[in-house]
């Protein structure tokens, strides 16, 4: 059997076990339970093993850690169906205030897919998402896969400063801006769930393989969230 | 708790350990030293773990007072210092006096120095480090630089300090040339990027922070056109955005990216690279693993040096 993956060298300290290049559930679900097998078999060995779509990506301490043996381990890792049982991600239910200065985009948005503001609600609150990646900054969930009614690419010229909280899709994908940074998803609602907050116990909410919902809230709901 | 004050912060002064390993997979960076190398150095010669927390200080020098008795050292980037009025050498421990300040004057080379001080600085951590991230405001002080008045406290618990004095750094003079390893996405380049890569001599522009660097030089053409799904960004990755400038990431990186990356730097070669300031230049060389591996094994080597 030839095997359908690829092990790249990421410099002398990290490798990638590459997956055929696909944004789907199953080619993420293997990539989660790739790095849970990693995380069991080596422990803190390994010092970091981060979930990418396709990509499952070993950070090693490369004089401590054989790279050619790390390979072959990560081979019989990707090879091995009966290693690949992904524990089910939470379910995880958020509630967005959509539109208005809350959702700034969301009118550019229904202009541009060719639906009403309240379609466009209506489709993004309708479905269960998967959380594929988490990164960018801590906290920032990459979920998908959006409804395709809603395809759009990123706004042309990235936002300087996204508000934290602002809920957002673009590229096929919806995420939430766990604090304020630049962005250039569009932004068509704010939630007052923080994905990320130091303060809580788990400061990081979303993981990968987590399966989040939206569902809409008024403005006096979201604000009274906040308080 | 005897503790250090920030006089005055210099240009872009952090606390900085060896890193926040562990969380990338939650979106966490690693952040830590621009030159490791010198980190491990300064903390040997006084005595601490590998990992202590020590000051990252930038092109311009901070003042800095204690309260108490401490032995200090400054590795990396070479400046003019003085502690209570004496002139510090450096790589070499010293004893700044209570009371005493401890005053960086002017750089001669290199861009980034370390300070460190006997018991390293204690401030909390922050997921299980004490690395300070400008991208993401995590770490000590909510992850910004130093500012006047801010007080640092330290530990009294260092070891012996080295008997053995490590090598410094080689800083460069005006540019450096670095290895690094092909990929991972060669592929996705022409054969004329991946020839330039290797020939190119590039300038580090002004807008390069502790992210990583915006470099000017010859442009990297895409063979491919479509997207890369995000996925990790090691420390020396050299992506390349659509306008074809390659952009190599340093020490406070986001953690996962969507550029496709040409070459990666070699781990022994990132302090060389993290000793760079605008206006520098840095060229490529391709090596083997086997190549990165054994300068990996010298820098070792010339960090346990030999007997003072």
């Amino acid at each position: 059997v030839t095997a359908d993956f690829q092990i790249r060298a990421a410099g002398d300290s990290a490798l990638i076990v590459d997956l055929p290049a696909r944004l789907d559930v199953p080619t993420s679900a293997r990539v989660i339970a790739m790095a849970e097998a990693v995380r069991r078999r080596f422990g803190t060995s390994v010092r970091d093993a981060v979930v990418g779509y396709h990509t499952l990506t070993v950070y090693f301490d490369a004089l401590a850690v054989d790279a050619r043996w790390l390979e072959e381990e990560l081979s019989e890792i990707a090879a091995d169906p009966s290693a690949l049982a992904e524990t089910p991600g939470a379910a995880i239910e958020v509630p967005v205030c959509y539109g208005g200065d809350l959702g700034p985009d969301l009118e550019e948005v229904a202009v541009r897919v060719g639906c009403t503001p309240d379609e466009v609600v209506q489709i993004h609150a309708s479905r269960e998402y998967r959380v594929f990646v988490v990164g960018f900054v801590p906290g920032f969930a990459y979920m998908g896969p959006v409804d395709p009614r809603l395809a759009l690419p990123r706004r042309s010229s990235p936002r300087t400063h996204v508000p934290a909280g602002s809920v957002a899709i673009a590229a096929g994908q919806t995420g939430i801006y766990p604090m304020e940074t630049p962005g250039g998803w569009h932004l068509i609602g704010r939630t007052p769930v923080r994905p990320f907050d130091e303060s809580r116990v788990e400061p990081v909410l979303f993981r990968p393989g987590d399966r989040v919902r939206f569902r809409g809230m008024t403005r006096r709901e979201f604000e009274e969230a906040l308080d | 708790m005897p503790a250090v004050t920030v006089l005055r912060p210099g240009m872009l002064t952090t606390i900085q350990d060896l890193g926040r390993w562990g969380q990338q997979h939650l979106g966490v960076p690693v952040a830590g030293p621009m030159d490791w190398y010198s980190h491990r150095l300064a903390n040997a010669i006084v005595g601490n773990p590998a990992d202590a927390a020590a000051l990252e200080i930038t092109l311009l020098g901070p003042e800095l007072s204690s309260d108490a008795e401490i032995l200090c050292a400054i590795t990396g980037a070479e400046f003019e210092v003085t502690a209570g009025g004496r002139p510090v050498r450096p790589c070499e421990p010293f004893t700044l006096g209570a009371g005493e300040r401890l005053r960086f004057v002017s750089r001669i080379a290199g861009s980034r120095a370390t300070l460190a001080v006997a018991g390293g600085f204690t401030v909390p951590q922050v997921f299980g480090s004490r690395s300070t991230s400008l991208t993401s405001r995590l770490g000590p002080f909510g992850g910004r630089a130093l500012r006047t008045g801010d007080v640092l406290p330290f530990g009294r618990t260092a070891g012996a300090p080295a008997r053995r004095r490590g090598r410094p750094i080689p800083l460069p003079r005006g540019g450096a040339r670095v290895r690094v390893m092909l990929g991972p996405h060669e592929n996705w380049f022409t054969e004329q990027a991946k020839q330039l890569i290797e020939r190119g001599r590039y300038v580090v522009t002004p807008d390069s922070n502790r992210m990583g660097y915006r470099l000017d030089g010859p442009r990297l053409e895409h063979a491919q056109l479509h997207d890369l799904l995000s996925d990790a960004t090691p420390e020396g990755s050299i992506q390349v955005p659509g306008s074809g400038c390659p952009i190599l990431l340093m020490a406070d990186r986001q953690t996962t990216g969507g550029y496709p990356r040409i070459a990666t730097v070699i781990t022994a070669d990132l302090p060389v690279a993290g000793q760079l300031a605008p206006g520098d230049w840095i060229e490529f060389e391709a090596c083997s693993r086997s190549v990165a591996i054994e300068a990996l094994r010298r820098r070792e080597e010339a960090l346990r040096g030999s007997a003072a």
